[in-house]
């Protein structure tokens, strides 16, 4: 029980609990407390109000978590479908998975497997030996399923599901092969389980409001840790859900408030930043070699990292305001970055924070490369890409598409001479009135970018000619990203836009009145001084987003299911 | 063994790119007299289908023949088809009525030839692509219900998926395709020796016991998320399914030569790496078919708002639908049409590389059913009416081939009608509102 394990013990939850002289955030096991760990679930499971398949970020980190940061977890995951102006969250709760989808969590499921149950690491997830490793042994199985089927399925197992794992195990132990190779099926059994791929919101009657329903306390220790810390509950949630501490407001809010403080908060704020700026487009991303030279894969690799770095730095690490991460100077570079700002960094530093001058037109989320880039064509700058992406993203305001007969006959053609830059390019699209009525909404956002390419480079001239920056938000003009960023802090509506996205975030759900739950969240928000951890307290504790809508289902009717011949592929 | 060198070397050639056709020696031990059987079960030779996808239609004066019928006239844009012309229909005059629903451009088009559906928002599929319905009815009994690949990168390239908005994510990497069908769990057909694994035994009890748990999660769920665990259930049965299919000795392929594997190569919307990647995509896959791994496939050669970029332009294939001036003298935009000529080079690819796997008398294609579709028909306007289709293979004769038909403005979904019912599908009915029809093709069944 020495320093390692102790080390090990604050990421493997498991191994953690097995050793259990280490007390890293985790409560202590002493006799008057009976072991939760290898206790069946006492209470029958609820209705299901919600199912959010885990995102590839949820299923890594719970992984590294459980079982600890050496186990590698290698497949390609299916993505989940964005519903357009929506996140990868609310698209998570209608997600099902493909036949392609599970062969390849199956196969992940396996790998893991045989690394928890290698020689020489099964000890540690273990409570036991079996009496023989060439046969099953029931017991041994049971007391090491148990805690890791609790982990997996973030509640105790039910009695039933001990029972059927024990004996998956049984029957992967026989015909030649040993105990262990029945625990690894086992186990992959748990890791393809709906149960372990979706984060089942069950709930139960609440006592507040006879007739309805509230989620329970195991749902809700899931909502808060993969919410604010994004990966699976740890002991110390588990066991206040085990406890019933969570459907009391007052100790639900203590809680939350513990987590909101830890570091790993940043892991939620990463990835709520991830999905609401639409981060999968940077996989997807493209700049033409011979335009943009420059432009290499280690570029485009740090331009989402550095984005983040700096969501992090101004809203967690200094528990700074919303609206000024549009204006602060500070951010973070590497090398690969380095020639784009015109820095230096060398290769030992790795990210060095980096002050932009006073006055430097970089200030602020919107002149960083990353985001320039993204909203950007192969070989050109955008203004509109990048005005469409700050009403959708950053605002909430849906920009039309264009019609589907419009005729671009007033093109954008970047080699005529007569029209070298993007504003008199669009200006000449624009003499149409049925293209003007969209552009009107986006291009005066972009415009002011302009002094950036379309890798987010600084450029002075386009064509050699003389870059306007002029923009107008809101019935204000302003000058380039400088007065962009101040415009858009200056707006309620990037403040309710973020409020908002966050309860969708928290909930897996578009709220029924959108724009009134966004202008609530807004006033808290704002009597927080718009400080990010008040804003996801907030939303892991409003009652409002633990009320389940859903109706209680009437008594099952599972009489017509219990025919063991009747199979998925028998019926029509 | 000298025999099973010679078929390696001759396969490896096609692998490599070339479409040449594979000169195997027809083996009575593997076929009935006439090639439509296998020979040492009686069993019917399987039929395929699948799709082939390409965004931004084509220019239709330079594509679709003058006039209906056998025989038709091949226009420029089509020129590529001609030594398979004979095996390929042309089908024109197809309308999308949409009731009143917005025209989404490129993505209306393609999801409504797929659900028979006019989609109301972005939301992805609104019911199920018909490709789904007959991999029900085919892809029951093989390792693999069905594969999906796109050439451009992206796995949400696809247009295939039981509805919900969700959709069968699409393999993007031809190494990891190697990997997937070639890898650990592929079974040599051929192979003279079969015996179970028995951890794959053990395995498929498992899984056994996973789906034995449904009727537990199930009775705790409304209406809307069982039918999410339904399609979770759908596919575990697929995953139990292939192990089934390891489990039994498969039948011989007389065309089934493992491939050599395919190195990591760059995944992305380059029109040359595309090329190359679907060129690979297609070897890998008809060999999978050839093994009679797969029955069902959609290969999604570029996606409908097309990313293809060329080294050295500074916009996509569909910003040049759009931006690029229609040259007066030519009559169409000639920087759009080099994509259109790559995707209609592409497709021919695909279908010579069907022709070129024997099986018996026949080939691969013949006992195929390839249907191909674009999502828009001239997209500078995003026109949606007369989007360009073509069939390929006759489904084991059950498919005229060689013809031109045009649906005189009839609604599109006539042909996801006729195309299920050749595939053996009992739908007699099939689309939504005025995409409602129970009227097949006629001169497309035998």
């Amino acid at each position: 029980m020495s320093g390692p394990f102790c080390h090990r013990a604050r990421w493997a939850l498991l191994a953690g609990l097995l050793l259990s002289a280490c007390t890293v955030e985790k409560a202590p096991q002493t006799a008057a407390t009976p072991d939760a760990s290898f206790a069946p679930l006492k209470t029958p499971l609820g209705q299901v109000a919600g199912m959010r398949r885990l995102t590839e970020a949820q299923y890594r980190n719970s992984i590294a978590d459980i079982f600890g940061p050496d186990i590698k977890v290698a497949g390609r995951f299916e993505p989940i479908v964005r519903p357009v102006h929506e996140l990868i969250a609310t698209g998570a709760s209608a997600s099902t998975i493909s036949p392609a989808g599970l062969e390849q969590f199956d196969a992940m499921a396996r790998n893991i497997a045989a690394q928890v149950f290698a020689p020489d690491r099964r000890a540690q997830f273990m409570p036991c030996a079996p009496r023989d490793a060439a046969a099953p042994d029931a017991d041994c199985a049971a007391r090491t399923l148990m805690p890791i089927g609790r982990y997996l399925f973030r509640r105790p197992m039910t009695q039933e599901e001990i029972g059927a794992f024990v004996m998956m195990a049984g029957k992967g132990a026989g015909d030649g092969q040993g105990f262990y190779d029945g625990m690894q099926l086992a186990m992959a059994a748990m890791l393809v389980s709906p149960q372990f791929l979706y984060i089942i919101e069950s709930a139960e009657p609440d006592p507040a409001a006879p007739g309805s329903l509230r989620l329970d306390n195991h749902a809700r220790a899931a909502r808060l840790s993969y919410l604010l810390w994004n990966t699976t509950p740890n002991e110390a949630l588990l066991r206040a859900a085990d406890e019933g501490k969570l459907t009391d407001p007052a100790q639900l809010a203590a809680i939350a408030q513990k987590m909101v403080r830890s570091p790993r908060l940043e892991d939620g704020v990463r990835a709520f930043f991830a999905d609401m700026l639409l981060f999968e487009k940077f996989d997807e991303m493209a700049k033409d070699q011979i335009v943009y030279p420059r432009f290499n894969p280690d570029v485009a690799s740090a331009l989402s990292e550095q984005m983040l770095r700096m969501i992090v730095d101004q809203l967690v690490t200094r528990q700074g305001d919303y609206r000024d991460l549009f204006t602060t100077r500070r951010t973070f570079i590497n090398r690969a970055l380095g020639p784009l700002y015109q820095a230096k960094v060398s290769s030992m530093q790795g990210w060095v924070p980096y002050e932009f001058g006073e006055g430097d037109d970089r200030a602020g989320l919107l002149g960083q490369a990353g985001f320039l880039a993204l909203y950007s064509h192969s070989g050109r700058s955008s203004p509109t890409l990048r005005g469409r992406a700050i009403r959708e993203l950053l605002l909430c305001q849906p920009v039309p598409n264009p019609p589907g007969n419009v005729n671009f006959t007033a093109v954008q053609d970047v080699g005529n001479k007569a029209m070298p830059t993007a504003r008199i390019r669009l200006n000449a699209h624009n003499s149409d009135p049925v293209c003007a009525a969209c552009h009107k909404i986006t291009d005066p956002l972009g415009l002011p970018l302009e002094r950036f390419d379309g890798i987010g480079a600084f450029r002075r001239t386009e064509n050699a000619a003389p870059i306007d920056t002029a923009g107008v938000f809101e019935g204000t003009a302003f000058q380039g990203n400088v007065g962009l960023g101040q415009a858009l802090a200056a707006s309620k509506s990037t403040t309710e836009c973020v409020a908002g996205r966050a309860f969708q975030y928290a909930t897996g759900r578009m709220p029924e009145d959108e724009e009134a739950t966004a202008m609530a969240l807004e006033q808290g928000f704002a009597a927080d001084g718009y400080r990010i951890q008040a804003l996801f307290l907030r939303v892991a504790t409003m009652a409002d987003a633990y009320r389940v809508s859903t109706p209680p289902l009437a008594k099952p009717q599972v009489a017509m299911m219990t025919s063991p011949h009747i199979r998925e592929g028998d019926r029509p | 063994m000298s025999f099973t060198l010679d078929r390696r070397t001759a396969l490896r050639g096609m692998v490599n790119g070339m479409a040449v056709a594979v000169g195997l020696p027809l083996l009575d031990i593997f076929l009935d007299g006439n090639g439509t059987a296998m020979a040492a079960t009686g069993a019917p030779m399987p039929i395929r289908f699948g799709t082939w996808f390409w965004g931004l239609g084509v220019n239709p004066p330079r594509w679709f023949p003058s006039a209906a019928g056998k025989d038709y006239e091949l226009k420029v844009e089509l020129a590529s088809i001609e030594a398979l012309k004979h095996k390929v229909n042309i089908l024109g005059d197809f309308t999308l009525p949409l009731d009143g629903k917005p025209n989404l451009p490129h993505i209306s088009g393609g999801i409504g030839i797929r659900t028979g559906m006019a989609i109301d928002s972005d939301r992805g599929l609104p019911g199920p692509s018909f490709d789904v319905s007959i991999g029900d009815v085919i892809g029951t009994r093989t390792r693999f219900r069905s594969i999906e690949l796109s050439a451009t990168g992206d796995p949400r390239n696809s247009l295939s998926g039981r509805g919900n908005g969700n959709l069968n994510p699409a393999e993007v990497s031809p190494a990891a395709l190697y990997t997937r069908l070639f890898g650990a769990g592929f079974h040599d057909p051929n192979s003279a020796t079969f015996t179970p694994d028995p951890a794959v035994m053990a395995r498929r009890s498992v899984l056994s016991g996973v789906s034995e748990q449904r009727q537990a999660l199930e009775a705790r769920l409304g209406a809307a998320d069982r039918q999410r665990l339904d399609q979770y259930f759908t596919s575990l049965r697929q995953l139990e399914n292939q192990l089934d299919v390891q489990l039994t000795k498969p039948a011989p392929m007389q065309a089934c030569v493992v491939p050599p594997k395919v190195p990591d190569l760059p995944v992305n919307a380059e029109i040359e790496n595309v090329m190359r990647n679907h060129e690979i995509m297609t070897d890998l896959l008809v060999m999978a078919m050839a093994c009679d791994n797969v029955r069902l496939f959609n290969m999604n050669f570029n996606n409908g708002a097309s990313s293809l970029t060329r080294v050295g332009s500074t916009i996509t294939h569909h910003q040049l639908t759009h931006e690029e001036v229609l040259d007066n003298r030519l009559g169409y935009q000639p920087e759009v049409t080099f994509y259109v000529d790559k995707c209609m080079e592409a497709w021919t690819y695909f279908i010579k590389a069907m022709d070129a796997v024997k099986e018996g008398d026949r080939t691969l294609l013949d006992n195929s059913l390839v249907f191909a579709h674009s999502e828009t028909e001239f997209a500078k306007f995003h026109t949606i009416d007369n989007i360009p289709m073509m069939t390929a293979g006759s489904a084991g004769g059950r498919i005229h081939t060689g013809q031109y038909i045009t649906g005189d403005g009839s609604p599109v979904s006539r042909v996801g009608l006729t195309l299920q019912q050749a595939m053996g599908v009992p739908v007699d009915r099939w689309g939504t509102g005025s995409l409602e029809t129970n009227k097949i093709i006629p001169g497309l069944i035998v």
